[in-house]
């Protein structure tokens, strides 16, 4: 299937009418020694029930977290997503549109984007978020940019207690902006306080703090709040996991200046990866404002007085300011951030707070009962959301062969954290979904797979 | 009809969401945790019922246009209609319901679909090696920027200067500037074509590349291409393929042997990936073989019949995603090549060139058309035939809504006043261009018969002409 659907008659009388013989012919401007002179070497035509048959096949080679009880996180998590989402989401006339650049036949995406702009803001305690980004990690290095930008100051503090793959993308976005990055380093399972005081200076553009931390701990927000009262050139980037922010204090209410993160606990599946949505908001300030990365969605009037949304601002964006911009960001993660916004609408008030209690609930019955095992340590164990750093002290036993072995009774136990970073142990990742018998099952598993 | 906010429907105490009664034990987390970092108060998000929340975003969808609705001709945006059932092969559960934290060997059939993926990208483009990280078009004009700023730093060359045509998308210039390049910008010649002189004099040992749509965004293809290649490799610089206008050349020329160094593809727009309201969309970067050491890390590789991802890539530009990029959207690209065969791809291109030639003959008449060049898939329009007081080509553009049609691309390639960029895909059939041509011929009447019915565009949509001024001078972003 090509989908196309003019006949062979068809183009027959359309090129009559342009005054071409073939439909080679209009590509005459390609010179003779660069054409393309054979077919090309990609397999034949499939119908939809070949293709079917031949990715169900390949899929089959896959062994989802459906067949596993899951533990993993680190910057993707499975969350329970409401059927709705994507029910709402295949309505085509939100799907197959692109951005609204005509606002009077774009006002369900546009409406649909404020209120997600909207709702990030209630959640972050910020006064401004843009559309998306790209993803949680690009949203960092965006982040640091601007901060580089609006301080004109060339160093920023990227403590290790930040995700290294988002410390990575931060690091490749700075750099060609001479961003110096200097490390924070950890203490326990959160940065170290002492260093951070040290290392913080008039020529800081700025700090960021992951909340909750790569290893699953809060860091001492007022504390750090504190420190950067006194450091008013500095700015404060905080890289937050929304769903936590239905339990904890909103990163606005510790002055941070940016609040940026990866919106895909928001209603949207793990995908390997992607797509998934960053999220980025920012103070209430004018001057911030025009430094913002992305698309903006406002609210106005059309000629009648009623009330409708256009995309804002756009004097900040490429298509406008070209080499100057803010961003080369033009397509960003619109559907993403539909899901999100659906998903904080349905949650609401209570559902978003419940669903960050249960993940917190449940991670420390988690820990609590852990704690009953020989050779078992956790790290962060009186400090954490819905993440903690598991380390294993068992003789004769490797974490790796730890990690097979629970895999074997069909448990992903956590992420490797020597995989990531230069520290040891598993990184362990209870969500909402986890149920009492699954957190028993993995305690009762690991105790065997120790003893064995 | 216009839509109340979902927050206006909001009742204390309704609920729209239910999950499992919490089966351990309930402490209070303020105990433990650091000092002050528990909430003090809910978040201020709507209490809605389910049914409430279906409604709202119903009638918001009610609100909108997409391809299923109708032409959607916005001009290098390759607005071609998306595959109902590659939806269904992202939805598979085995493949979307995959943590990128798995270990690789449970995942071999998702990299599989990713390496063939690449290879038929390399293949169409005639490139070396691909790296699918890039989460945009922008994004992947950023990698292959900072993939060119390596190879130099590994050179020992200071190259500081990319040159951009004037008649290039803003996102070329914009990500030059990301990556810490400055952009020397060229102008076009009366053809609408990179002008060989003003290139010849823009470079020098500075120039570090060259940033070239082909076909351009006129939809004119760059016959001089190869002169424009020698002149930025005799003087050691580097070429850059933007692949949005990728539509218009599959199985005809491959950027490859037109000896570019580094490309981006464009999944949603060649490869028919739904585009989402903005996005999300994929923008894979390739390269030729001596640029392979700065992609991105990690790198999808092969090894025996295992799938396995590459970190030890000490020259890397680095890393510009947590993960791996845009994979749901990769699944359907892979769906859609596999469905088109080689032979479809190439069919796809001729009908996309010919449906814009067809639209193209039929309306030079009505509206002028500065660049009278051979186009492929798309061609720019200018409405300053049209053009009155009272009347632009934003008018025009709204008037089309009125016949629920959606507008082309306006006021862009930047070298043509008022312009219409129009590129209808090889989706489009005879009728629907047909009725397109005709309504723009309406309006062109219409402007001189009855110019406020054109002036005061649009009366059908669910708003009027929206004021755009007001917006930007009281930023209203949030409730």
């Amino acid at each position: 299937m090509k989908y196309i659907s003019n006949t062979p008659p068809e183009q027959k009388k359309m090129l009559q009418e342009i005054g071409v013989e073939e439909i080679s012919d209009l590509f005459q401007a390609i010179p003779e020694n660069i054409r393309f002179d054979r077919s090309f070497d990609i397999p034949e035509a499939l119908s939809e029930l070949e293709l079917m048959d031949l990715v169900q096949e390949k899929a089959e080679k896959n062994l989802d977290l459906s067949k596993f009880d899951s533990y993993l996180g680190a910057g993707s998590y499975d969350h329970y997503i409401p059927a709705i989402i994507d029910h709402l989401i295949l309505r085509s006339e939100f799907y197959t549109a692109y951005t609204p650049y005509q606002a009077e036949l774009s006002q369900g995406t546009l409406q649909a984007m404020y209120e997600y702009q909207s709702m990030i803001c209630e959640l972050t305690g910020m006064g401004i978020s843009n559309a998306s980004l790209l993803d949680g990690a690009s949203a960092l290095g965006e982040a640091v940019i601007m901060a580089r930008r609006q301080t004109r100051n060339s160093r920023v503090l990227l403590p290790k207690t930040v995700h290294p793959a988002y410390r990575n993308v931060a690091q490749t976005y700075g750099e060609p902006h001479g961003v110096e990055f200097l490390d924070v380093p950890l203490q326990g399972g959160q940065l170290n306080l002492d260093s951070l005081t040290e290392e913080l200076d008039d020529d800081t553009a700025a700090l960021v703090v992951q909340y909750p931390n790569f290893y699953g701990s809060l860091e001492e927000m007022e504390k750090i709040a504190e420190l950067l009262d006194n450091q008013k050139k500095t700015m404060l980037i905080v890289v937050a996991n929304p769903i936590a922010l239905g339990l904890l204090t909103p990163p606005g209410e510790f002055g941070a200046d940016i609040v940026v993160g990866e919106g895909q606990p928001l209603g949207n599946g793990v995908n390997y990866g992607g797509p998934n949505l960053g999220y980025m908001a920012i103070k209430d300030d004018r001057r911030l404002l025009r430094q913002l990365p992305g698309r903006l969605v406002g609210k106005t009037e059309d000629v009648e007085g009623e009330i409708g949304y256009v995309m804002t601002m756009q004097t900040r964006e490429q298509h406008i300011r070209r080499g100057k911009a803010t961003s080369n960001i033009c397509t960003n993660q619109a559907l993403n951030a539909l899901m999100a916004a659906i998903y904080l609408a349905t949650m609401g008030k209570e559902g978003i707070q419940e669903v960050a209690n249960q993940c917190y609930q449940k991670t420390r019955y988690l820990i609590t009962r852990l704690a009953e095992i020989e050779g078992v340590e956790v790290v962060n164990q009186e400090n954490h959301f819905n993440e903690f750093w598991l380390k294993i002290d068992s003789p004769g036993i490797s974490l790796e062969e730890v990690e097979q072995k629970m895999c074997e009774k069909d448990i992903l136990a956590g992420v490797n954290l020597t995989e990531m970073t230069d520290q040891e142990g598993l990184l362990v990742c209870v969500t909402e979904k986890k149920t009492r018998q699954d957190l028993d099952n993995y305690v009762r598993s690991l105790e065997v797979v120790l003893n064995d | 009809m216009t839509e109340a906010l979902i927050k206006e429907y909001s009742s204390p105490g309704r609920k729209g969401y239910s999950l499992p009664e919490l089966d351990v034990p309930e402490e209070n987390p303020g105990e433990r945790l650091p000092e002050g970092t528990i909430r003090k108060e809910a978040v201020e998000l709507p209490e809605v019922s389910e049914v409430d929340v279906v409604r709202h975003f119903t009638s918001l969808s009610n609100m909108n246009y997409g391809v299923d609705s109708g032409i959607y001709p916005l001009g290098s945006c390759t607005m071609k209609y998306n595959p109902k059932i590659n939806e269904d092969v992202a939805r598979i559960p085995n493949l979307a319901n995959i943590h990128p934290h798995q270990k690789e060997k449970y995942v071999q059939g998702s990299l599989e679909i990713l390496y063939e993926l690449k290879q038929y990208l390399a293949e169409i483009s005639g490139m070396d090696e691909v790296s699918l990280q890039p989460a945009s078009g922008a994004h992947g004009e950023y990698v292959g920027l900072m993939i060119i700023r390596k190879y130099f730093e590994k050179q020992g060359e200071e190259r500081t200067k990319v040159i951009v045509p004037d008649s290039a998308h803003g996102t070329n210039p914009a990500s030059a500037t990301m990556a810490g390049f400055d952009v020397v910008e060229i102008e076009s010649n009366e053809r609408g074509m990179v002008d060989l002189d003003s290139l010849r004099e823009a470079v020098d040992d500075d120039v570090a590349a060259l940033m070239l749509t082909n076909p351009n965004t006129l939809g004119i293809f760059e016959k001089d291409i190869c002169e424009i290649q020698q002149i930025i490799h005799d003087a050691g610089g580097l070429l850059y393929y933007d692949g949005a206008n990728m539509n218009a050349v599959l199985g005809y020329a491959r950027p490859g042997d037109m000896e570019f160094d580094v490309i981006h593809y464009n999944l949603h727009k060649t490869f028919s990936t739904p585009h989402g309201g903005g996005g999300p969309g994929s923008g894979p970067v390739a390269v030729k073989d001596r640029l392979a050491p700065y992609l991105p890390a990690p790198l999808l590789k092969k090894e025996g019949s295992e799938y396995y991802w590459d970190y030890d890539r000490p020259d890397t530009m680095g890393k510009v995603h947590a993960f791996h990029g845009n994979y749901g959207v990769m699944l359907r690209a892979y769906a859609y090549i596999r469905t088109a065969g080689g032979e479809g791809l190439k069919e796809i291109t001729e009908n996309a060139v010919l449906n814009a030639n067809y639209m193209k003959h039929k309306l030079k008449d009505t509206y002028e058309l500065p660049f009278a060049s051979d186009s492929l898939h798309e061609f720019v329009l200018s409405g300053s035939r049209q053009k009155t007081d009272g009347i632009t080509t934003a008018n025009i553009a709204k008037r089309l809504l009125d016949y629920e049609q959606y507008a082309p691309t306006i006021y862009f390639p930047l070298i043509v006043k008022e312009a219409m960029m129009v590129e209808p895909t090889e989706t489009e059939n005879l009728r629907s261009l047909d009725r397109f041509i005709e309504t723009m011929k309406i309006i062109s009447r219409e402007i001189e018969e009855e110019p406020e019915l054109v002036e005061n565009a649009p009366h059908n949509t669910v708003v009027r002409k929206l004021d755009e001024a007001k917006a930007a001078r009281n930023p209203d972003l949030r409730w």
